[in-house]
């Protein structure tokens, strides 16, 4: 986001040698995660920590999150800080209802992403043309954007639905489930073996019920891994975020670059309105009804340090949260403070090894005071659920502040000459 | 130079603007523009919008002067927003649950309300220093935090209590309350309208008259020059957004001593953002400030009557949306503008006119 000079960090880090792919480090810390939440049900008796139901709810639930992030992505990896993410995924929500109820589920994404697209034209338009400060013209854009569809949905949503808040009911997408495989998964689930079974609901709520929405989300995370970072125009995308006169000097277009990149992080923050508008429990623009989604998707996108991978991870956490509480409730999550824990533990031996005595120490208070508060509550009130995103966010920023590399020229105004 | 005219051409600029959208957004939806704004100001004479104006700008004032401190300095409190939503919940409660002579109860619970809202301020601001957290991430993530802080304290099994339909805390008794003028059937002024305007005053006086404000100006213009005189950074980050928290924690207190007397679900939310705009229409200047909360509050209360022209009231927040944006694009753009005049005017002083310039 936005830093003055003297908060930047003073040196780029030499390039550390990886000695692990990119890919293996998630994989690994995909099963990392099953493993924690499968000794965690085991340890704690809930199963529904692992269920398929609970996934499938995440699922749901992090695909906004998960598209906004997206948008967050492409904006701010060209240099432009979009805070009007929440604004652009109602209009989003907006365009995915009015296309929705007359035209069917395909209409409600194209329209969708033409709103929500529209939105990051506009933000463009102000932050790259007339250099407006990228934070105030979001807030203006989120300002707007409730406002525009409040005024749209009472001129146009009342008449037919009784309602000014809430547009007609939209067709849904048809879902598909893998039906042979996804019963094979359910036995196997049912046999309440560790690990095996945890993972078999896992997948069989990855497999059923998939809209091809969902599975169009999931593609547009390789996808923009691809465009930003293995082709000609991502780098100069990049390029134009991080050090934007040192691209204009080869011959990059700044503004353009600028311009795709935020009109694209719009579309994707209006697809993320078409995925709210298209769930399953509700089928319907409800006013309010992302609820600071976009704002979320932006802190998944900082708790994957500007990359995708760390990105899919963020939302992934953030909507499996959500959907516990849905599924679930307080109690099963207090479940989770407990699998916080465990993870606590191991970083501790971890830091132990590398011999970081102060890390190590200051996990172990961590550690306790998250057991004494496990034992102490008998489940989380649901207040602070929906919250945990931000609470997560602001942990991760005040640890981590020093190790999250955002692009260089975030956020600043960029005037060619 | 076309100093006075760089300042309010912009905003008039940008409110002309926005009312050729919005009118053109009204021929587009088939409703009559003139006949809308006519009912808006013949609304202004009707019942108690008048005095409902002139609350509500004192709210819109204060939310604005809280947000303006952070500007001075080019700090973003977005979480002015969260700030007086913690601070107006907190104050309830502590107000609902001492019992003290009239006078002090209202003091008590003023205060209350501003060290709480500095204290939710506390954490970004904290965050920022020792961290080197940008504020504006964690000021969003604290707004959040905010809704789900006060929902849980207004818990029936915490502080709150049912009452009708609506979940609420113990009411305030009437030692707490802050009298108002009453006009009869005109509505009754919130007393912390006097409130607000002291706080304008300081505000203007810290501004221009203290060392503070100086040190603070300084930072906002280049922090590296100010660092460079003496200014301890950090030191000015943190006072400036415990203080722009502090008022934020006022902002709910108009209402809540002079009506309302509780925290309920129905809470007036969304002021911390409009205050935002208001910083921004207003330049920060205290004056400049009062202007702009007056036009927000108009368009807010006024905008009811557009309902009896057939006119959804909707209609409003997309002006004031647009209004924003637009100035700030105006300020932008005369700014440019008198930056090529200035150079222009050095180039034919120096004598190489036709030059580069």
């Amino acid at each position: 986001m936005i830093t003055t000079l003297e908060e930047k960090p003073h040196v780029p880090a030499a390039p550390r040698k990886r000695k692990v792919p990119g890919w293996a480090v998630g994989l690994l810390g995909v099963a990392g995660a099953i493993v924690l939440l499968s000794v965690t049900s085991y340890q704690t008796g809930f199963l529904q920590l692992t269920s398929s139901g609970t996934t499938q709810t995440a699922v749901r639930l992090a695909l906004p999150i998960l598209l906004a992030g997206l948008g967050g992505l492409w904006a701010e990896r060209a240099g432009v800080v979009n805070i009007g993410l929440e604004g652009m995924m109602i209009m989003g929500t907006w365009g995915a209802a009015w296309a929705g109820y007359q035209w069917g589920p395909w209409a409600a994404v194209i329209a969708a992403v033409v709103f929500g697209a529209l939105g990051g034209l506009l933000h463009a338009i102000a932050t790259v043309s007339f250099g407006v400060n990228h934070i105030v013209s979001g807030v203006a854009i989120n300002l707007l954007g409730a406002g525009l569809t409040k005024y749209l949905s009472t001129l146009i949503f009342e008449p037919l639905s009784h309602n000014p808040r809430q547009s007609p009911p939209v067709q849904p997408f048809e879902t598909y489930s893998a039906a042979g495989l996804a019963d094979w998964l359910g036995e196997l689930e049912q046999g309440q073996r560790l690990i095996i079974s945890d993972v078999a609901g896992i997948l069989r709520g990855l497999v059923t019920g998939v809209s091809p929405l969902t599975m169009l989300t999931i593609l547009l995370v390789p996808l923009s891994y691809y465009l930003l970072w293995r082709t000609r125009f991502g780098l100069r995308l990049r390029s134009v975020g991080e050090n934007p006169h040192a691209a204009d000097s080869l011959g990059v277009k700044v503004y353009f670059h600028k311009y795709v990149a935020v009109i694209v992080s719009g579309a994707l923050a209006g697809l993320g309105g078409a995925a709210l508008v298209l769930n399953a429990g509700q089928l319907s623009y409800l006013e309010g009804q992302t609820g600071g989604r976009g704002f979320i998707g932006l802190a998944a996108m900082i708790f994957g340090n500007w990359r995708p991978g760390g990105l899919l991870g963020g939302a992934a956490l953030f909507g499996y949260a959500d959907g516990l509480q849905l599924r679930s409730g307080g109690e099963t999550v207090l479940a989770l403070v407990y699998g916080v824990v465990l993870l606590l533990g191991v970083i501790v031996v971890w830091q132990l090894i590398k011999r970081r005595w102060f890390s190590a120490a200051a996990a172990i208070v961590v550690a306790v005071l998250l057991y004494l508060l496990y034992i102490s509550l008998d489940e989380i009130p649901s207040e602070f659920v929906s919250y945990a995103p931000h609470m997560v966010t602001l942990a991760v920023l005040a640890v981590a502040s020093q190790r999250l590399r955002m692009p260089a020229a975030d956020g600043v105004v960029y005037r060619r000459g | 130079m076309g100093n006075l005219r760089g300042k309010l051409l912009p905003p008039a600029l940008a409110i002309v603007f926005s009312m050729l959208l919005c009118g053109l957004a009204l021929v587009i939806s088939g409703a009559n523009p003139l006949s809308a704004f006519g009912a808006m100001v013949t609304q202004v004479g009707k019942g108690t919008t008048l005095v409902d104006i002139i609350n509500s700008t004192g709210i819109y004032y204060i939310a604005a002067l809280a947000v303006a401190i952070g500007f001075q300095m080019n700090l973003f409190n977005i979480g002015v927003e969260g700030q007086y939503r913690v601070a107006a919940v907190v104050a309830a409660v502590v107000g609902g649950s001492i019992a003290l002579p009239p006078g002090i109860h209202t003091l008590v619970i003023i205060i209350v309300g501003a060290l709480a809202g500095a204290a939710w301020a506390a954490i970004p601001a904290i965050l920022k220093v020792t961290r080197g957290v940008n504020e504006v991430i964690s000021t969003i993530m604290m707004n959040g935090l905010a809704i789900g802080f006060s929902a849980y304290l207004i818990r029936r099994d915490v502080f709150g209590e049912l009452r009708g339909n609506n979940i609420r805390t113990p009411e305030i008794p009437s030692s707490g309350w802050m009298p108002g003028i009453s006009f009869g059937g005109s509505g009754t002024m919130f007393g912390f309208l006097f409130v607000a305007v002291a706080l304008g005053i300081g505000y203007w006086i810290m501004m221009n008259r203290t060392r503070f404000g100086f040190e603070l100006r300084a930072s906002g213009e280049s922090s590296t020059a100010a660092s460079a005189g003496g200014v301890n950074a950090k030191k000015m980050v943190l006072v400036s957004m415990l203080l722009s928290g502090a008022i934020a924690g006022l902002i709910g207190l108009p209402e809540m001593l002079g009506r309302d007397h509780t925290f309920s679900l129905n809470f007036t939310a969304g002021i911390g953002f409009s205050g935002i705009a208001i910083a921004l229409l207003g330049r920060n200047h205290p004056g400049g400030i009062a202007f702009g909360a007056l036009l927000w509050a108009f368009l807010d209360k006024s905008g009811l009557a557009l309902d009896n022209v057939g006119v959804p009231r909707e209609i409003v927040t997309i002006m004031q949306g647009s209004i924003v944006l637009s100035v700030v694009v105006a300020y932008e753009v005369v700014r440019r503008v008198e930056l090529a005049a200035e150079q222009r005017r050095v180039g034919r002083e120096l004598g190489t006119v036709g030059g580069a310039a």
